[in-house]
């Protein structure tokens, strides 16, 4: 047990420090009015005390703009929490374009992590800091939740979706990350750290485990093995839509609608792929569901996003030092 | 002398004896008495898994109980808690007791539909004394799928099928209190008329009819993806997790404006009674509980957050949530103003009102912390969340029951409680809850997150606090239950209107003759006209 009684987190994000303003505001608000009232009621019940059994106060009409005014000032002030609550929460749900992504796969009673490197960690994940994170995450069975006090963010990671949360770190330390959702049985064991490190120092992390493949390229073996490039073909001539340059970009879906392909997207063509038919082609392909984990969906994911750059060709796998990197099976088959 | 006389007089409680009289009964006042005492079983039921919980929690280490007990006790504890005991808690009890004779009436409505609510409750609280027997249920009160209908290897099904049919006892009650109010109000009992703890119970009643039958779809489609396979939740299946989510809340949420609807009813009667004013605003007040049964149907999504739900959607329930806040701050300030120039009283209801409001303003305003999406996405699903609802459902609508109960006690038993313990209690209960939970909000930001079992060490100091304070809790809770059945035979002989309470409850004998009153009351005046009553009052005392 520590020494010392702590009556306030660590604030180790860039978020952080907003999170605890808008908390202050809302301390304040909340102390102003708690105090009011109980100054008032403590006030009139001394003041106004019976002090004959036989007394009878007069009746106080009541006014009308009293009413109005005590209805709209704390509208007034909610309005003002409202905003800033959600301003602050627009900026909590849209990580950065140049974000660093990392997929999670939550399970009873464990958290996987995979870096795009390649790299694997269970119940630990190492950022660096200074530069922001963007989780993809999903559940292999129920709802968790992926909790990190120090950076005063969480999400649920929910089964059958990806949810995204992104932060960050802007001091090098150790935090925890706690399941957040219960989850069964050991849910109060499904915790781990974070470790925030300087940016050369996570480069030394990464070096100092390399993976045998990064997840694009264990995307691509998936996808080779799968069967995949025999519909899907690189230039369009196959009966299924070309995945090059998918990524990001806007889908035409027969039923008429236009969603941009993202992460979610992509599994859900895989696991589920009579949920969205793109414009001018058919339902062919089987589900996938309950075949793929989703460790292996994850590397798809990425493997299709890698494909789906503009400049590609030129940019190799992510974490290759420079060398394209050359798969035979997909390309002028 | 008098006492004699009064003892002799006959009333609901001696008008006929056996156990028949009681369980074949179509007297809502035996019936609330019923009420009575099959919710303070699971009050104390819950309260024995709470303390066990507290227990736990004395140590980072989960030393006490296994980590699949101490699942159990925290979902049986809400359990036993919110459907078996806060739900039916004071329209149950008080309301079944006194609505009828606030508006001058003989009984409710439907007697025989208020003896089959008691019924179901009853039936469903054996169902969900079977789960916890054979073995408990681990899965939390909400049930959250698939972890409910895929995982958990506990008694989900019994337990569902007991709250599923405490759910129709409450549809009832509900139904027979819309009902009441608009048929059987006294002569000249007109709704301007009537009392705050009628409004508030009636605008309740919306909800419990509106709102319950959505629980009970929820548990049919729970109760065919656990039973048989039917994807409706669990992804694996072909079903959406989430959704369960926003079908739980859709009544959940409003459930808990059943809780604290009929508590604020209690404080309009209790703040007026013992400051001898009308309530302040009576009509701001009044439709101030429509206008929470109305909004609460319209919140339900603040509970998802961070669960995925799309951030216009929290936009749009954050937003909402605040309009709640409106009418919970007007009855506050209300009640306030009605303390202005008034002779106030410090008899124990009043100690409870007070603690009520105290501790409804604290869970009212961290209400609008969590309403704060930004705010929201770091403290949902710890202990700020724990303390808050708390501060709500405990502070809120147990203190105004434990008034309640002490304000209406010389009505319903004809004795008086003792007033110095009676004191005592009060002031035990409210300094023993804040040591329990106010450390949580603490703790909560801190980033505890709720129904662990073990925890890091650095969250102990606080949570030796709370247990500290539960233990003094405990002794709060278990004073009233020891000097009210005392009371029921030593406590003094109780007037007809020990208070000067200027109600038509008052204005019959304590305890009331079997009808209520002996010819049918005509309402002449508005609801807490003192005037009268004051003068009356010294005859009696």
């Amino acid at each position: 047990m520590g020494s010392n009684l702590p009556l306030f987190p660590e604030a180790a994000s860039t978020i952080a420090p907003d999170v605890d303003h808008l908390a202050l505001f809302l301390l304040a608000v909340a102390a102003f009015f708690s105090v009011l009232i109980f100054a008032t009621i403590f006030y009139f019940a001394i003041r106004y005390r019976r002090r004959s059994e036989r007394e009878l106060p007069h009746e106080q009409h009541g006014g009308m703009t009293l009413e109005i005014l005590w209805s709209v000032i704390p509208f007034g002030i909610t309005m003002v929490m409202f905003t800033w609550g959600a301003s602050l929460y627009f900026k909590e749900s849209r990580p950065p374009d140049n974000a660093l992504p990392i997929y999670v796969v939550g399970k009873q009673w464990m958290w996987k992590i995979e870096h795009i490197q390649g790299q694997r960690e269970i119940n630990e994940l190492h950022i660096p800091v200074g530069r922001p994170v963007r989780l993809t995450m999903t559940s292999e069975d129920v709802i968790h939740s992926f909790f990190v006090p120090a950076f005063r963010t969480k999400s649920d990671v929910v089964p059958g979706k990806y949810s995204t949360e992104w932060f960050t770190a802007t001091k090098p330390g150790k935090y925890h990350l706690f399941c957040a959702e219960y989850c069964g049985n050991r849910h109060s064991g499904m915790i781990g750290w974070i470790y925030a490190m300087e940016p050369q120092d996570y480069e030394n992390w990464l070096n100092s485990n390399p993976p045998p493949s990064t997840m694009a390229e264990s995307g691509s073996k998936l996808f080779n093995g799968m069967g995949c490039p025999a519909c899907h073909k690189p230039d369009g001539s196959g009966r299924c839509p070309s995945l090059v340059g998918l990524f990001g970009s806007t889908v035409h879906l027969a039923d008429g609608r236009s969603i941009v392909a993202d992460e979610g997207y992509i599994r859900e063509s895989i696991v589920q792929p009579q949920a969205k038919i793109v414009a001018g082609y058919g339902s062919l392909m089987p589900t996938y569901q309950g075949q793929v984990t989703e460790e292996d969906l994850v590397q798809l994911v990425e493997y299709i996003k890698w494909l789906g750059d503009k400049s590609e060709g030129k940019k190799p796998f992510p974490g290759t030092q420079g060398e394209p990197l050359a798969i035979p099976d997909l390309r002028g088959k | 002398m008098i006492t004699t006389a009064v003892q002799e007089r006959e009333h609901y409680l001696n008008e006929s004896y056996g156990i028949k009289s009681w369980l074949l009964t179509k007297d809502h006042k035996r019936i609330a008495l019923l009420y009575l005492f099959t919710v303070t079983f699971f009050f104390f039921l819950g309260g024995a898994f709470a303390t066990m919980i507290r227990v736990e929690l004395l140590t980072p280490q989960g030393n006490f109980v296994s980590n699949d007990t101490y699942n159990k006790l925290f979902t049986m504890h809400g359990v036993a808690m919110i459907f078996f005991f806060l739900i039916p808690s004071i329209p149950a009890t008080l309301g079944n007791f006194f609505l009828p004779m606030m508006i001058g009436a003989r009984d409710l409505a439907f007697p025989r539909i208020n003896l089959l609510s008691w019924y179901l409750l009853v039936i469903g609280g054996l169902f969900a004394l079977f789960a916890m027997l054979a073995g408990g249920v681990d899965t939390g009160w909400t049930f959250y799928t698939p972890y409910s209908t895929t995982y958990s290897n506990s008694w989900v099904i019994a337990t569902a099928i007991g709250i599923f049919v405490a759910g129709f006892s409450s549809i009832l009650t509900g139904l027979n209190f819309i009902v009441t109010v608009h048929r059987m109000r006294a002569p000249g009992m007109t709704w301007s008329r009537l009392p705050l703890f009628v409004w508030s119970n009636y605008a309740t009643a919306l909800i419990q009819v509106l709102g319950t039958p959505v629980l009970a779809v929820t548990i049919i489609l729970l109760f065919c993806e656990r039973v048989f396979h039917i994807g409706i939740f669990d992804p694996a299946l072909g079903g959406d997790p989430v959704l369960f989510q926003h079908l739980f809340w859709f009544y959940s949420h409003p459930a808990v404006y059943i809780m604290v609807l009929p508590a604020m009813g209690v404080i309009s009667e209790v703040v007026s009674v013992f400051s001898r004013k009308r309530v302040f605003g009576y009509h701001f007040v009044a439709y101030a509980s429509l206008a929470i049964a109305v909004l609460g149907f319209l919140v339900w999504g603040h509970h998802l957050f961070v669960a995925t739900q799309s951030v216009y959607a929290g936009l749009v329930f954050s937003f909402l949530s605040y309009f709640v806040a409106i009418p919970s701050a007007i009855k506050v300030f209300n009640w306030t103003a009605t303390l202005y120039k008034g002779s106030i009283s410090f008899a124990t209801p009043m100690l409870y009102a007070f603690g009520f409001i105290g501790l409804f303003t604290i869970g009212g305003l961290t209400g609008l912390f969590l309403a704060a999406l930004g705010f929201d996405v770091h403290v949902t699903d710890t202990y700020f969340v724990v303390a808050h609802f708390h501060y709500i459902m405990v502070g809120g609508t147990i203190m105004a029951y434990m008034g309640g109960l002490h304000y209406w006690w010389p009505k319903m038993t004809g004795r008086m409680y003792p007033e110095g313990w009676a004191k005592l209690s009060a002031l035990v209960v409210f300094l023993g809850f804040n040591l329990t939970f106010f450390p949580q909000f603490i703790l909560g930001y801190m980033g505890m997150p709720r129904r662990y079992h073990v925890y890091p060490d650095e969250f102990q100091v606080l949570h030796v606090l709370s247990t500290a304070g539960a233990s003094v809790l405990a002794v709060g809770y278990l004073l009233p239950m020891i000097y009210f059945v005392w009371s029921l035979k030593y406590g003094a002989i109780a007037p007809a209107n020990p208070w000067g309470a200027s109600g038509l409850e008052w204005k019959t004998q304590s305890p009331p003759p079997l009808h209520n009153f002996d010819e049918t009351p005509v309402v002449t005046e508005e609801a807490y006209d003192y005037s009268s009553v004051i003068g009356e009052e010294i005859q009696v005392g």
